[in-house]
């Protein structure tokens, strides 16, 4: 008989192997000499913790009871492990490349980092995980039971649970929180549980031998004893067995637990590869003699013994204490790898998205870069692994044991498996969003919490008899295990499928009309387009091929000359031959600083890390890339801007300039002119002034001529002032006009009679035409008379005809008048007829006394009367037609 | 006697004034207004002094220097230019042209008397 003293011994003694093994681990590992921690075998056997306290006591239970549906439950991860290249390994992949910690991590990082979905998806956990827990605390105790009370199914008693609950906590802090990046491996946890999975298979192995050939002699008996027994009656459900594998298929890629060991502890293809026929393999073994057991349970003990503690009890009763306490170590090995792991998986989810998150809000910004946030986190974890521990234990306490934990292990799993439509959705499809995973998420949840969750507590404990029977609300509809109306089915497939089910079309739809926000979509295309199949992973302490890669990267970006004195000064530091220093993480540091002030601190880590890491560069890399390159594009585009402003700037400066310069010469050219046309009357003036001074030598006659020249060239200058002044006021636009009315005849006959005034002039006949020129007009009559007599003046001047003659053609047409003046002279030169109406443009060679400013004061009047003056070129002389409006006001208005 | 002067102008006024003022003194003065022509006279006429217009209908008083001067025969041949547009660059123009004296108008009469005198004796 085993005393509780000797199994405590026992117990301790395992648990001491346990600390012994995860710390030899740790300590390989830290060393570098854990090549062999890394193996595909310990992968799959950390794997096994698939296999908890549940299956490894209940598995026997669930066979007596249903037969061999408890296969369901090994069917499932098996096909999901043997057709990992499918759904596995992209996990995996995107687990490893993303560094996810957690389910809630995955879910949260896909979804554009939404905290939201990882506070969500760890509730889920927790409120999945806890009775989980509960249920191995409650084994362990009921294990320890059948030996402090031989033959009674009881437990053992609080005690045990809590000093089982306070051991596991110890462990799992010492050993899941020695690294701060909940990334790394737990070397020793892994291994740990690779070792308690080793104990567990041996262990249900050894019972299973024993009892098909010690107790019912050889297989050919064991397999007649099993058709003799209840168990070959016992009816296949279809629809369960196919509901259950699919259920712990789905709940194999969802369990926080698996995902630690599976995704995060992952290191390579390679041990994927193994695991995916080497964990089947090590399910089949663990179910191969499940029904024996039960068999032999049913045979050899007495009706009403509890079939979940055969593993222990039948042992137990042929005598074979070893054997027992063997047993017990593997359902103690089950129960705390699960708890061990789950804890570790649970706190991290806890640790990251509620009490950091919750404690980074209170300390406000600036605390994530102050020094104490490691130590925080660590405590944070460590408080979170005691957190979820002392919670499965405060519900195992409340919810008494008993029938309300064995039908948890389905009940959690399906909870748990709401993250999968989320999770394969975002793995593989880029339109899944978050907002469609919250909805999905949600919806899933809680229906999981009404059709199976809270019912599993049994009718009237937390939901009242009545919604069972009416439904919520008194909605029949509404009624947990017949949801609109479904009845008939199971209560666990009820819920499985209306669950998994309106949470995949919520999520589905959901996505379908939102929108991705921007990170969401690059976060989408990293998970769902991640190259499946990598390059080798380069360590990095890689060889020169490397360091050249490193050298190109870095002329690329300095230039050659600096990358090679940059290479050659490490070399020489590190002392060696030649130009290309070892790749020492110092050396990467200070290349990573170097580059980074040319391409930013995220584009360098991502180049180094790209190289020499093997790394695959993270999206909160890619992120900074783009930033990164934003501001530069931006930048150049506000360089661009300027650029052009610039240049638009240089071209008006350029195009102000030249005007400038083409008016300064303008300006040169005009007051040339105006000093010749005032220079040479006064010659003339001073020549005279000073001969008739002199009188030497002068007639009398001369000396009249003389004084006449000095009158003449004395009154040809104020003309020319006159003129000047006259035009620069035309031409700064300080005219008032002095409108008033009066006939055109009239005005022509003053211009007339005033240029024949001109003593200047020949003879010239002009032609008139009086019935056209009784015209009212309406303007400025003076200034209108002043161009005519202009007009007269250059024909008297310029004619060149043998008999002189002018002739003045009136015309009018929608209110305004022509008036045209035409002699009948030679006219003037095509290509002089552009500048005749400019300054000083006088064409004649002939002088004729005037300055030639005329056309252009005419031309300044006339268009200040609001007309034209212009020269018509088809007439035989020279011909000039103004044009201008009958009523100066009507015509403004 | 003094030599023979030709007056190149256009304002028949100017003409006149220094026609009067250099016969006076015993110049003989011949006259031309045109400037398109100019060359030709100076060539068939022989001044031994020129007066020079800046301003000549048909051709620039500095054209008619210019050809003047790169004539061998005419290169030593004693100009005297007016001009009424009084801008330094014009006196400059002028004597790179190889202008002998350059007077801008109005002038004194007694300067242009002195001005011819002195390029005769010169």
């Amino acid at each position: 008989m085993v005393t509780l003293n000797t199994l405590a011994a026992f117990a301790l003694a395992y648990v001491g192997l346990l600390f012994g093994v995860a710390f030899v681990a740790e300590r390989a590992a830290r060393r570098g000499r854990g090549r062999w921690l890394r193996a595909p075998l310990v992968y799959t056997l950390s794997l096994s913790i698939y296999c908890t306290a549940w299956t490894f006591y209940g598995a026997v239970g669930s066979a007596v009871r249903t037969g061999f549906e408890y296969l369901t439950i090994y069917l499932g991860p098996s096909l999901v492990m043997i057709g990992w290249w499918w759904v596995l390994r992209k996990l995996v992949l995107v687990g490893r490349s993303q560094r996810i910690t957690s389910v809630a991590d995955l879910i949260s990082s896909r979804y554009g980092k939404s905290n939201l979905l990882g506070v969500g998806v760890t509730i889920l956990a927790l409120v999945g995980t806890t009775p989980y827990i509960a249920l191995q605390l409650q084994s362990v105790t009921l294990s320890v039971g059948v030996f402090a009370h031989p033959g009674e199914a009881r437990e053992a008693g609080d005690a045990t649970a809590l000093y089982v609950a306070m051991g596991l906590a110890l462990f799992t802090v010492i050993f899941g929180t020695r690294n701060l990046d909940a990334n790394e491996r737990h070397h020793g946890v892994v291994m740990a549980i690779a070792v308690e999975s080793v104990v567990k298979l041996t262990a249900l192995l050894a019972v299973g031998v024993f009892v098909t050939w010690g107790v019912m002699g050889g297989i050919g008996g064991t397999l007649e004893r099993i058709d003799a027994s209840e168990l070959g009656q016992v009816r296949m459900d279809g629809g369960r067995w196919v509901g259950l594998t699919l259920l712990s298929g789905m709940a194999l890629l969802c369990l926080p637990r698996m995902f630690q060991v599976m995704v995060v502890e992952n290191d390579s293809d390679a041990q994927l590869r193994v695991a995916s026929w080497a964990f089947p393999l090590y399910l089949m073994l663990m179910s191969l003699f499940i029904v024996p057991i039960a068999v032999a349970g049913l045979e050899l003990l007495p009706a009403g013994a509890n079939p979940d503690l055969f593993v222990l009890t039948v042992p137990l009763s042929q005598g074979q204490d070893a054997l027992a306490v063997l047993s017990f170590l593997g359902g103690f090995s089950s129960a705390t790898s699960m708890v061990i792991v789950a804890a570790i998986a649970v706190s991290t989810m806890v640790s990251n998205h509620i009490v950091m998150p919750l404690w980074l809000r209170t300390r406000g910004p600036g605390a994530s870069v102050s020094g104490d946030v490691r130590d925080v986190v660590m405590l944070s974890r460590r408080l979170s692994i005691i957190g979820v521990l002392l919670l499965g234990y405060l519900y195992y306490r409340t919810s008494g044991g008993g029938a309300a934990l064995a039908t948890i292990g389905l009940v959690s799993f399906v909870g748990i498996s709401q993250v999968l439509p989320a999770m394969l959705g975002g793995l593989f499809w880029r339109g899944a969003t978050h907002v469609g995973a919250l909805a999905g998420l949600t919806v899933g949840f809680v229906l999981w919490l009404y059709t199976l969750f809270l019912p599993s507590f049994g009718e009237g404990v937390i939901l009242p008899r009545a919604v069972f029977d009416a439904g919520l609300f008194g909605l029949g509809w509404l009624r947990p295990h017949a949801l609109f109306g479904l009845e008939g089915l199971d209560p666990l497939m009820h819920a499985l499928m209306w669950s998994i089910a309106l949470n995949a079309v919520t999520f589905f739809a959901a996505s379908l009309v939102s929108f991705p926000s921007p990170l969401e979509r690059l976060q989408g295309a990293q998970f769902v387009s991640i190259e499946l199949t990598p390059g080798p992973t380069r360590s990095w302490s890689g060889g020169p091929a490397e360091v050249e890669d490193l050298m190109i990267m870095t002329q690329r970006i300095l230039g050659a000359g600096e990358a090679q004195a940059l290479f050659a000064a490490e070399a020489r530091r590190q002392g060696l031959e030649g130009n290309l220093p070892d790749p020492s993480p110092d050396f990467l540091e200070t290349l990573e600083r170097k580059l980074s002030g040319s391409v930013g601190a995220a584009t360098a880590h991502a180049m180094v890390g790209q190289i020499v890491g093997g790394m695959s560069v993270s999206v909160e890399d890619l992120m900074a890339v783009a930033d990164e390159t934003a501001q530069m594009m931006e930048y150049s585009a506000r360089l661009e801007a300027q650029s052009k402003e610039l240049a638009r700037t240089a071209a008006q400066l350029r195009s102000a300039n030249d005007k400038l310069t083409r008016l300064s010469v303008q300006k040169d050219a005009f007051l040339s002119q105006i000093s010749h046309e005032l220079r040479t009357p006064m010659t003339s003036i001073r020549a005279f002034s000073e001969i008739l001074r002199d009188g030497e030598g002068l007639s009398a006659e001369a000396a009249s001529k003389y004084a006449s020249i000095i009158h003449d060239e004395a009154l040809r200058l104020t003309r020319l002032l006159d003129d000047l002044l006259d035009l620069s006021v035309l031409e700064n636009g300080q005219v008032s006009l002095n409108v008033r009315s009066g006939l055109l005849s009239e005005l022509l006959d003053r211009a007339i009679a005033s240029a024949r005034s001109d003593e200047d002039g020949q003879a010239l006949r002009i032609l008139r035409d009086p019935a056209a020129e009784r015209v009212w007009i309406s303007t400025d009559l003076d200034r209108l008379a002043q161009v005519f007599i202009n007009l007269v003046s250059n024909a008297r001047k310029y004619c060149d005809a043998p008999v002189p003659e002018l002739r003045i053609r009136v015309g009018q047409a929608g209110g305004r008048l022509t008036v045209d003046f035409i002699d009948n002279g030679s006219g003037i030169a095509a290509e002089a007829r552009d500048v005749i109406f400019e300054k000083f443009a006088r064409v004649s060679d002939r002088e004729a006394g005037g300055a030639g400013l005329g056309l252009a004061i005419s031309r300044q009047i006339v268009t200040r009367l609001g007309g034209e003056i212009s020269y018509l070129a088809d007439e035989a002389g020279a011909a000039f037609r103004i044009e201008l409006p009958l009523d100066i006001a009507m015509a403004a208005r | 006697m003094n030599g023979h002067v030709l007056l190149i102008e256009d304002e028949p006024n100017i003409i006149e004034a220094i026609s009067f003022i250099l016969s006076r003194e015993g110049w003989r003065v011949d006259t031309h207004s045109q400037g398109s022509d100019a060359v030709e006279h100076v060539r068939r006429t022989g001044p031994d002094v020129l007066i020079l217009d800046a301003m000549l209908p048909g051709r620039s008083g500095f054209d008619i220097l210019r050809d003047l001067r790169d004539d061998p025969e005419m290169s030593a041949l004693p100009i005297l230019m007016l001009t009424a547009r009084g801008q330094s660059k014009d006196r400059e123009q002028a004597e790179r042209a190889g202008v002998s004296r350059f007077m801008t108008k109005p002038f004194s009469n007694a300067e242009v008397l002195d001005a011819v005198r002195a390029l005769s004796e010169a």
